[in-house]
């Protein structure tokens, strides 16, 4: 599904290389983790995948399907079924969610010469989905995550990658900020979508999130590329003692 | 010598292309304004209250020529029960108007009010040359003085549905002066829609007398055409508990001044004043408004915004002038352009002049492009870089468009927006 074959990537203007040959394969079905040290090129990842503006690929492949994913602009990339949950949610004024959703949904099928959603078909799914989420009304009602809590956003990017039903699924950090419960319903959410068709990349920090989502794979990434890759127990691992004793064994 | 001197200036020119016959009970008030037009002339370059605005266009004494626009769009409005008043390029058309009759209001034509006490005569001029200080106005003078026509509306008592004054530009040499007049007696409401870009050039001025409690509303959209220029002022005094809110839709046209002069007279008196406008290339807009709290516990707000692209130019000078005694003003002032590219400017000053202790007042002015990581962001999540372009450009425009009341209308005008960025995508 997902192949990244020695990905190196600097900024575009500045001589600063943030990837250093990194190499992934993710297949259907599977949900691979990321964890490693601030800094260590994990977004960059994400966002260099998903077409971000700012970075250059220097050298190297990632294709989705066979396809390039490197080529294409973003919004491309989204129709093909790629789709990262921010780090960061971007707050965004006089959009509402409901639109920006509805928006994002229709241009999507279009895209792919699929039939649009109907306004009261969108309503129907939506609520339903974002009851799952304990997203309510008024929060969809209101601007893109504006005014949202760190929780919410996060939520709401679930929301999101729930609605557009994509084949591939980065989620950024998208366990930082919140509470037990909502993890929960995080996980839950991401737990309901995955299915053989489709794979996830998660990148985390915590041992925690990855108790409700089990990873098929866990691979630590540092100063540009992933070092150390295996099974659950090195996310525990991580957990226990910190990268120190992983980086000293790889250097 | 002196014959040729006048001849060679602006101010005499002007009043020589466009001379009327003062007669009636306007006749007083059209001979002071030409005095004090001629006192203090037409505006140049010099000028510092028209510093980011060359007037030339304005007051030269013909009209540039502005071709006429053929606008495929329905009309604005067109689905609203309003009594229509028609003037193709300056000229009262009564075929395509409506009878200019309406319960609780009574309606003339400035060119044919006759009786000698007419009670525009405390309208007329009046609110004009009291705006003149502390600023000069000259084209409003100029307009008090030679206007050829205009509407006189009396409101007595609220009338069932709005007036509607359609402005066609048919000419493209045509060059209207228009002067309308409205007081709206105690407890009572209207709505005024104007539409349309009127002429070549458009000098047009509104007075609006609101007595108490009474709620002045206005919308109004300037066309289509690319060439047309306007000069416009809107001058208003707000009595205790009144409400006065007025948006301007501009779309297009090579010169737009637009003035509002507000004076808030009696307490507890609400004054907005909006404006949302989109332009591509040979465009020039200016919001120029000047509000004067002069009473206790009012509260004004002015909310511009402003599209520019290809070289378009914004400009906005607004001020808030609080005198000692009002007390507990309540006053907000913002105005932001968005700039498509880096070829288009926005030219800000705003003012605020306090002279009470207890007020809470606010300004704010940007200006900026689009937001890389919003567009990013809507992009990510599959939205074409034009949809989401023009998404986060209606919703710059949003906060503007958020100050017209009624529904209906606030949805037709943001269906102008979209389809003038639609056009800009084709
Ligand atoms: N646009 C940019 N300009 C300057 N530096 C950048 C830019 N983008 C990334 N970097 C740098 O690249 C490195 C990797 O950043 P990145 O955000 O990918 O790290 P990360 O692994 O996601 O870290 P964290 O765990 O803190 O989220 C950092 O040193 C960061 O400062
Ligand atoms: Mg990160």
């Amino acid at each position: 599904m997902l192949n990244i074959k020695n990905l190196n990537v600097k900024l575009d203007d500045e001589d600063k290389q943030i990837l250093k040959g990194v190499d992934l394969e993710i297949k259907g079905g599977e949900v691979h983790a990321i964890m490693g040290p601030n800094g260590s090129g994990k977004s960059t990842l994400s966002y260099v995948l998903s077409g971000k503006d700012g970075y250059e690929v220097t050298e190297g492949t990632a294709t989705l399907e066979g396809i390039d994913l490197l080529e294409m602009e973003p919004e491309e990339r989204a129709a093909a079924g790629l789709f990262l949950a921010f780090q960061y949610p971007v707050e965004i004024p006089g959009v509402g969610n409901m639109t920006f959703l509805r928006t994002a949904v229709n241009s999507q099928l279009k895209a792919r010469g699929e039939e649009e959603m109907s306004a009261a078909e969108f309503l129907k799914v939506v609520r339903a989905k974002a009851k799952a989420l304990k997203i309510d009304a008024d929060m969809l009602k209101r601007p893109v995550n504006m005014g949202f809590s760190g929780g919410e956003k996060k939520r709401n990017e679930i929301l999101q990658m729930a609605m557009l039903e994509p084949k591939m699924c980065i989620l950024d950090e998208t366990d930082s900020g919140l509470d037990v419960d909502a993890m929960k319903l995080v996980a839950e959410g991401v737990n309901a979508l995955r299915s053989e068709g489709r794979g996830f990349l998660v990148i985390t920090h915590y041992q925690r999130l990855l108790d409700h989502i089990k990873p098929d794979v866990v691979h630590i990434m540092a100063d540009g590329r992933i070092v150390k890759s295996g099974g659950p127990e090195l996310a525990l691992e991580v957990e226990n003692n910190g990268y120190a004793d992983i980086l000293a064994e790889v250097a | 010598m002196t014959a040729l001197a006048e001849k060679t200036d602006p101010t005499e020119a002007m009043i020589t292309a466009h001379s009327v016959t003062f007669s009636g009970w306007s006749k007083s008030a059209r001979e002071d304004a030409l005095m004090r037009l001629r006192k203090m002339g037409l505006p140049d370059r010099r000028d510092e209250y028209w510093k980011y605005t060359r007037p030339d266009s304005l007051t030269q004494a013909t009209a540039p020529t502005a071709a006429i626009f053929q606008n495929d769009e329905p009309p604005l409005f067109g689905e609203m029960d309003r009594l229509k008043i028609v003037f193709v390029d300056g000229v009262f058309d009564a075929a395509a108007s409506d009878d200019l009759a309406l319960e609780g209001i009574t309606i003339e034509r400035l060119a044919t009010a006759q009786s000698d006490l007419h009670w525009a005569r405390d309208v007329y001029g009046v609110l004009e040359s009291h705006g003149q200080s502390p600023v000069a106005r000259p084209l409003a003078a100029l307009n008090t003085a030679l206007a050829t026509d205009g509407v006189l509306i009396h409101v007595s008592r609220t009338p069932s549905k709005p007036i509607n004054l359609i402005y066609t530009h048919n000419s493209d040499t045509s060059d209207a002066i228009l002067h309308h007049c409205i007081k709206l007696d105690p407890g009572t409401e209207v709505t005024l829609l104007e539409n349309g870009p009127a002429a070549a050039r458009f000098n047009k001025v509104i007075e609006v007398e609101v007595g108490n409690t009474a709620s002045f509303n206005h919308i109004r959209a300037q066309g289509r055409d690319h060439e047309r220029r306007a000069a416009t002022h809107i001058f208003g005094r707000l009595g205790t508990e009144s409400e006065f809110k007025s948006f301007t839709l501009t779309v297009n046209g090579v010169m737009t001044r637009n003035e509002v002069v507000l004076e808030l007279t009696g307490d507890d008196a609400k004054a907005h004043v909006a404006g949302a406008c989109v332009g591509d290339g040979e465009f020039h807009h200016d919001d120029t408004v000047f509000i004067t709290h002069d009473a206790v516990n009012c509260e004004s707000r002015q909310v511009f915004k402003k599209v520019l692209r290809n070289g378009a130019v914004g400009v906005f000078q607004g001020k808030i002038l609080v005198k000692a005694d009002a007390q507990k003003t309540d006053g907000y002032q913002i105005s932001q352009s968005l700039l498509l590219d880096e070829d288009s400017q926005f030219l800000a000053k705003p003012e605020l002049e306090i002279y009470a202790d207890d007020v809470i007042c606010s300004h704010g002015s940007t200006s900026g492009a689009i937001d890389e990581d919003a567009l990013f962001y809507l992009r990510a999540r599959g939205i074409s870089k034009g949809d989401a372009t023009d998404l986060l450009t209606l919703s710059f425009l949003a906060e503007a468009v958020e100050e017209i009341e009624a529904e209906t209308l606030k949805e037709e005008i943001l269906e102008r927006l979209t389809g003038w960025l639609a056009r800009r995508r084709s």
